[in-house]
């Protein structure tokens, strides 16, 4: 079964960025929503959150209606809240961005009712009549829990399989605690599991511990949701100097251990992407005096969220653009990077850079680790990533699959969708 | 600067805002501060006999999260001692001569209308306003509404007060009657000299649903109250309106009833009133919003070139007609203007459940929805549903018919165009 996270976590120095609501605000700010018919920020929704209802059924403090509005199309839908990038999503949508006043707050209000679920621990949801099919989980990410959630409820029973000892993938040691901390993270995990009925075997490596085939003999039908690999490293002289970090492993420290930063007086991080941006914040809220984003493109076009590194800025994160690392300096940990510096359209311009550091971490990509299920037959995969249609079904007969490792990287909404809608094919599969 | 003066049935103010009958006219300190804030005349919360409130007196009908949209009341006239009040009339009077200071009355018997006549007049005010309004716990004693919802009994006790009163008199009406009409010509019968309505409306605001007793609650019981508030205003202005078309009515009119901004009071001038008193919007914000209302008001006037209120009392009753002469011709169809429509879609749906179901959603991506104009029927609630100022435009149509009525219609004498969205 699942073990506890330790209470000693770095990431506990952390405040929620977006404070919470209380009642009195939810409602003054659900009464501000227009009720759009057929809504552009449902559409904006990757799970399709009927989101003007939910919102109306605040402003009538009608809150357990509306958690259950939430949490009928997405079961992670108190996650979500926190770490959905909504600015991009539901709120960027909100039409009221078309009239220069500040958009509703779709988010915080998510926020506010499911809280209110687990604080009064209300449950919605009741497992279908028995099917007697048994459904084999690989991983046990957003992607996977929000199948087998689904899965319960059409009556058919899902086993996990997870390599590690905690449930949650990312969403428990991947986002950045400043949005949702890992006990918070389980304690959802946990409430979702009440449904009951859902196997989980953790510590159990598919591909290693047991074969991919062997689950598709042994269970009548398989949903891949096992996210990405490791993260990537660059290849370069003496990357294996002590404090060279891959960025998402070392945001795993901060959030479940208590990585010791005190002596660490300038750290980079590579990369231009949400990884990269997370990394920096997180090192700056640890206490590092000088923190470092060095990205090859301009501030323009980096992939992270505008108002990500908008935020980052105003925390004293030093943005250095036009800088590709070329190799790693130190003895036995590392001292700095030499970066070539590059033009407008990323190429060299001959003349390098030092830029001195102690701990460095590579935000530049995780691996995709797709390959796994090369023995499936019929099965296809891209560049890593397996190749799905709109409700997971793979080439592969009876192989569904959701989430990160077929969708290339996305967010924890968009594992969840389609977690859920594969769980449907599935279901339709097995009828 | 606009002249703001008023002369309101022979009682004159520097304004025609005035403070009704109710808590914020309760007590002399209060009206003096009231003056101080712009306050332009003051009608003294009702004088009678000794009563005593209950605990737990007012309660809001909230909408969407303002908390009194309607106000609901179950408190009586003054409970304080009647010579304080007289004391106290008597020095505001003094100190204020130009503001209008008015008494407001409710007894029962003659001799005490006599006694209570006489020693208003005494304190110097500028007139009495006769409360044959409340709808609670007076009325079960044979007075305020009860009153006021008998013709005969209004026109005999302002008869009384006519006799006895050398000062003008209003008559406040109930607005818990039929029809307001009888009720203003008894007062004007009796020889009032002015009335003023609405009083508060007879009322249930709300129940407590979780221990299931009404709203305001006291313990375990509740009663009806008055309602009154910003609610109440659309009833407030037919009354209104009603008697100032009347052309057997004469009398000048206080109006009353969910005056809340400048705006309100100028339609209640437009109606008719020559002054107007407000009592909830005070009770909910102070007498500060005066200030507004007195800005409001003078810019609205130079904006029109009114130099006095007379230039435009009563300016709109004449649009006041029957259904039956209305023009029959006359069409509008609504227009959405593309560059401000916000893609919301609330016309749309609006349109589709609740009226004529001829907006449809773009055939773009643009989320501009289209008006099937041939089915409009210039109804309005695509305009009044729409969130964007200006974006919904109702446009009269030529459709070459010339005016006609149905009453014109029913005597042969007017053409009718076809109708329209009756499929
Ligand atoms: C640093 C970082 C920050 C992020 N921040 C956000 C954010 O703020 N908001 C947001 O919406 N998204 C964020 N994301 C993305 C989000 O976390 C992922 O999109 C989401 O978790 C994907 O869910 P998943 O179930 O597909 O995969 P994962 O969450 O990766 O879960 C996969 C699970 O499978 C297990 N597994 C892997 N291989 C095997 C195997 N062979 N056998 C058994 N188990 C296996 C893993 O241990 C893991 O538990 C972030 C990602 C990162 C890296
Ligand atoms: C709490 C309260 C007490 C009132 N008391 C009296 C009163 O004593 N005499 C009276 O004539 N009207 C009384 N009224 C009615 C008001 O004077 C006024 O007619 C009514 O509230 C409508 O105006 P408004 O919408 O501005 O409040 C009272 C109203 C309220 C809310
Ligand atoms: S305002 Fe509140 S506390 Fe004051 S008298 Fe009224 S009910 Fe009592």
């Amino acid at each position: 079964m699942q073990k506890q996270i330790t209470e000693d976590r770095a990431e506990t120095v952390f405040e929620d960025f977006k404070k919470p609501y209380d009642m009195k605000a939810a409602v003054a700010e659900a009464n501000r929503c227009l009720y759009c018919e057929d809504a552009p920020c449902i559409t904006a929704c990757p799970t399709s959150i009927n989101i003007p209802e939910f919102i109306r059924r605040i402003a009538t403090e009608n809150i357990q209606g509306s958690a259950e509005t939430i949490f009928d199309s997405n079961i992670f839908g108190m996650s979500c809240a926190r770490v959905c990038p909504v600015e991009t999503l539901c709120v960027g949508d909100c039409v009221f961005n078309h009239m220069e006043q500040p958009p509703i707050q779709i988010g915080k209000l998510q926020r506010y009712a499911t809280d209110q679920a687990f604080e009064q621990d209300w449950s919605f949801f009741e497992p279908g009549a028995d099917t007697g099919k048994r459904v084999a989980i690989v991983g046990g990410g957003p992607a996977s829990i929000a199948c087998a959630h689904e899965l319960r409820l059409l009556g058919h029973s899902p086993t996990i399989f997870e390599s590690r000892d905690v449930l949650g993938g990312l969403n428990t040691w991947g986002v950045a605690p400043y949005k949702m901390k890992a006990d918070r993270a389980l304690e959802e995990v946990n409430w979702i599991m009440q449904i009951g009925g859902i196997e989980v075997k953790t510590g159990v490596t598919v591909g290693q511990d047991v074969s991919f085939d062997e689950l598709k003999n042994d269970y009548d039908a398989v949903f891949l949701g096992f996210g990405l690999g490791l993260d990537k490293f660059l290849k370069l002289e003496d990357e294996g100097l002590d404090g060279i970090y891959g960025a998402v492993e070392f945001i795993e420290k901060i959030k479940l251990e208590q990585p010791d930063v005190s002596n660490v007086q300038t750290a980079v991080v590579l990369g231009g992407g949400n990884t990269a941006i997370d990394a920096v914040r997180q090192l700056k809220g640890l206490g590092i005096p000088s923190v470092k984003m060095v990205y090859r493109g301009t501030e323009e076009r980096m992939s992270g969220y505008a108002h990500e590194w908008e935020a980052a800025k105003i925390e004293g994160i030093e943005g250095v653009w036009h800088m590709s690392p070329n190799r790693f300096f130190g003895e036995n940990t590392v001292t700095g990077v030499l970066c070539d510096v590059l033009d407008q359209d990323k190429k060299p311009t001959g003349a390098q850079q030092n830029i001195e550091a102690d701990l460095v971490l590579l935000a530049v990509g995780q691996d995709k680790q797709g390959d796994i299920v090369q023995s499936l037959p019929g099965l296809e995969i891209e560049w890593g990533v397996i190749k799905v249609d709109s409700m997971g079904r793979t080439g592969c007969d009876g192989v569904f699959a959701g989430g990160d490792c077929a969708n290339g990287a996305k967010e924890v909404v968009n594992a969840t969708a389609e977690g859920r809608d594969a769980a449907r094919a599935i279901d339709q599969y097995l009828n | 600067m606009a002249d703001l003066s008023t002369n309101c049935a022979g009682i004159k103010s520097p304004n025609p805002f005035w403070l009704a009958s109710a808590p914020p006219a309760n007590s002399g300190d209060q009206v003096k501060r009231a003056f101080d804030a712009g306050w332009g005349g003051a009608v003294w919360k009702t004088l009678g006999q000794p009563i005593q409130n209950v605990s737990s007196r007012f309660a809001g009908h909230g909408y969407k999260g303002n908390k009194a949209i309607g106000f609901n009341n179950i408190e009586l006239i003054t409970d304080r001692p009647l010579d304080v009040n007289f004391r106290e009339i008597t020095e505001v009077k003094k100190q204020y001569p130009d503001h209008a200071v008015i008494v407001s009355l409710m007894v029962e018997t003659k001799e005490e209308w006599k006694d209570f006549i006489k020693r208003s007049i005494d304190t110097g005010a500028d007139g009495l306003e006769l409360n044959f309004g409340c709808p609670h716990g007076m009325c079960e004693r044979g007075m305020g509404s009860a009153v006021g919802q008998e013709p005969k009994v209004n026109e005999e006790i302002t008869s009384w007060a006519m006799e006895y009163s050398s000062i003008p008199v209003l008559v406040k009406l109930t607005p818990n009657v039929a029809d307001i009409q009888p009720h203003g010509l008894a007062a004007q019968r009796g020889g009032a000299d002015g009335v003023s309505l609405i009083n508060t409306i007879k009322s249930v605001i709300g129940v407590d649903i979780d221990n299931f007793v009404m709203r305001p609650s006291v313990g375990a019981q509740s009663t009806n109250g008055g309602y009154c508030g910003s609610a109440v205003k659309p009833i407030a202005l037919h009354m209104l309106a009603s008697l100032a078309r009347n052309k057997d009515f004469n009398l000048p009119i206080s109006g009353i009833g969910g005056v809340s901004t400048w705006r309100d009071a100028v339609e209640f001038l437009l109606l008719g009133a020559t002054s107007v008193q407000v009592c909830t919007e005070v009770m909910l914000h102070g007498y500060r919003v005066v200030e507004d209302m007195l800005t409001g008001l003078n810019n609205y006037m130079d904006k029109h070139g009114f130099k006095t209120l007379n230039d435009f009392v009563g300016k709109a009753v004449p649009s006041y007609s029957e259904w039956g002469n209305l023009d029959m011709n006359y069409e509008t169809v609504a227009k959405i203007d593309a560059d401000k429509c916000i893609g919301c879609y609330k016309c749309m749906v609006a349109c589709h459940d609740g009226a004529h179901q001829c907006i449809f959603p773009s055939k773009d991506d643009s989320r501009v929805p289209v008006i099937d104009e041939s089915e409009c029927v210039g109804c309005n609630l695509c305009e009044i549903v729409c969130p964007v100022p200006d974006c919904i435009t109702m446009t009269e149509v030529d459709n070459g018919f010339a005016p006609a009525s149905w009453n014109e219609h029913v005597a042969g004498t007017g053409k009718l165009r076809p109708k329209k969205g009756a499929h």
